[in-house]
């Protein structure tokens, strides 16, 4: 459903210009969740900005549901990293939840039920009335989680989304995201620098090389769909997965092999 | 992080006896405002029974003759200068004042959405702020001549600098990040205004108005003491011309009332639209 062909993107012009994104193509499927994952300052984000229509590639072919991406397109949201930034500190929970359903058209009763099913989703029924500032790291990203939730997107793009919690908060979140996708059958594309979460996530791995970025390979992840954060971990398929992907983000040996369409961008 | 752990009857009670406790505080707080108060009254009784002067009378007696300047009668009818100094003045406040507010923030929006207005307008705005407004008397004297619209003007003018620079920079300190979640969940730019430029600016904005309420009053008198037939102002020097120190003190009073009560609605209505700030700090898990 979402289809990126050899997108490429330049930062400025001339003397000055800076290649951020080499050559990325890959697609996501209905119902799938996709990670990507590359080392720090790979572009990542960048990729996901336009994908999100928020900025035009310099090059390449995006498509979404068959249209061309040029805005953002209907049926995508999206989770920030910052989620202190990108929550609103003057609504309630409820009200944040809500926030993007109001052109929607729906009916009182519909959008109650929304936002109570959201929330629901994410552990946090009974903290309708909270503002965000009440609340800590690992609850707010589940209340922007939940804001996404309530629009119903086709497509759920989440940017490095626990990047700034600790630990076992992230863990949860984790666990939070595969429930939630399990139970609306959401499409998801879960971009992250860490590796391990790139594989226990996701159905497929797109692998990042350094900037200016190029993708390394894109990796099945053929691990059952009930994954548990101890036994998944220790399952000698994730640590083999796992290990690849490591390698492959140090030392992408087929640098030379992709390098190629770069000349014709 | 325990979601959804009942909240246990321990905790329960503690935040009873917390509340307990605010209040008791609460009502500290309270009682020591006032009680100052009083005792400062009382000194100043004490001080002008003991030292007589006629430029300085009583605090019982101004008090005295204030109410029965303006408080209304057993009637209910408002005393005459009620009706010819004080709701004058009020309305001519809250006119010129309301003006202010609402091109002050209208502007303040779009001098703060658009850096190249902003550009453009900030040494205009900085010089004529900069301009004490009750200098700006003669010419809004000239301008507007002796009547009303030329007090409302004044207040206005004088009072929309601090909201029109506080809406600035409200504007200005919300973050990119919120307008491109708003773009993701393709809310227009009527949305945006109402939904997040103005909730986000309304913190900067009510300290903009709170700061211009009390130039408001001090521009009201000031345009009442010049080539004014009626409002506070204009009995007050009255008063003081004609000897009458009881009942030019008893008008500074009424304006300390009258300044006191606009900052009481003011703080209401600030905790109604901020109530979210008062509660952040208060973290949960």
């Amino acid at each position: 459903m979402l289809n990126v062909s050899h997108l490429t993107h330049t930062y400025g012009t001339g003397a000055k210009a800076h290649l951020a994104l080499k050559d990325i193509t890959f697609e996501v499927q209905p119902g799938e969740l996709v990670s990507i994952v590359g080392p720090s300052g790979c572009g990542k984000t960048t990729l996901l900005r336009t994908m999100a229509g928020l900025m035009r590639p310099t090059g390449g072919d995006l498509t979404f549901l068959g249209d061309e991406i040029t805005s953002v397109p209907e049926g995508l949201a999206m989770v920030f990293q910052d989620y202190r930034g990108s929550l609103f500190p003057w609504l309630t929970v409820a009200a944040n939840v809500k926030f993007p359903l109001a052109k929607l058209g729906l009916s009182k009763t519909d959008l109650a039920e929304r936002v109570a099913e959201s929330l629901s989703a994410v552990g946090l029924t009974g903290f309708e009335d909270r503002f965000p500032s009440q609340l800590s790291g690992g609850m707010q990203q589940r209340v922007a989680i939940a804001r996404a939730l309530a629009y119903r997107p086709k497509i759920l793009l989440m940017d490095e989304p626990f990047a700034s919690v600790d630990a076992q908060t992230r863990e949860d979140l984790e666990d939070l995201v595969l429930s939630v996708k399990k139970k609306f059958n959401m499409t998801i594309l879960f971009v992250t620098h860490d590796i391990d979460e790139s594989v226990y996530l996701a159905d497929r791995v797109v692998v990042l090389s350094k900037p200016p970025t190029f993708v390394v390979t894109t990796l099945d992840i053929p691990l059952s769909d009930n994954r548990d954060q101890i036994e998944t971990k220790e399952d000698p398929e994730f640590i083999r997965l796992r290990g690849e992907v490591a390698r492959l983000i140090r030392h992408p040996e087929n640098d030379e092999v992709a390098s190629p369409v770069a000349d014709l961008a | 992080m325990a979601l959804t752990t009942a909240v246990p009857t321990a905790s329960r009670s503690r935040v009873g006896s917390e509340r307990q406790a605010a209040r008791r505080q609460w009502w500290g707080r309270f009682a020591l405002r006032w009680v100052v108060l009083a005792v400062l009254i009382t000194l100043w009784q004490v001080a002008t029974v003991a030292f007589p002067s006629p430029f300085f009378p009583q605090p019982a007696r101004i008090f005295e003759r204030a109410a029965l300047l303006w408080f209304p009668g057993a009637n209910g009818m408002l005393t005459p200068s009620m009706q010819s100094d004080v709701l004058p003045s009020l309305g001519r406040m809250l006119l010129g004042f309301s003006l202010s507010v609402v091109v002050a923030v209208a502007l303040g929006t779009v001098i703060g959405l658009s850096r190249k207005v902003g550009d453009y307008i900030d040494p205009i705005i900085q010089f004529l702020r900069a301009v004490p407004p009750p200098a700006l008397l003669p010419i809004f004297l000239v301008l507007f001549g002796t009547g009303d619209q030329m007090r409302v003007l004044l207040i206005a003018f004088g009072t929309a600098w601090p909201i029109l620079l506080n809406t600035i920079e409200g504007v200005r300190s919300i973050e990119e990040l919120k307008y491109e979640t708003a773009t993701v969940f393709r809310i227009g730019f009527v949305g945006r205004l109402t939904r997040i430029v103005l909730p986000g600016a309304a913190p900067k904005i009510l300290a903009g108005v709170r700061t211009s309420l009390s130039l408001a009053l001090i521009l009201m008198v000031i345009s009442e003491m010049v080539a004014a037939s009626s409002g506070i102002g204009f009995s007050i020097v009255q008063a003081q011309r004609g000897f009458g120190f009881l009942d030019m003190w008893a008008g500074i009073v009424l304006l300390g009332i009258i300044g006191f009560l606009l900052n009481t609605v003011l703080t209401l209505i600030e905790r109604r639209i901020l109530g979210w700030q008062r509660s952040s700090g208060r973290e949960t898990a």
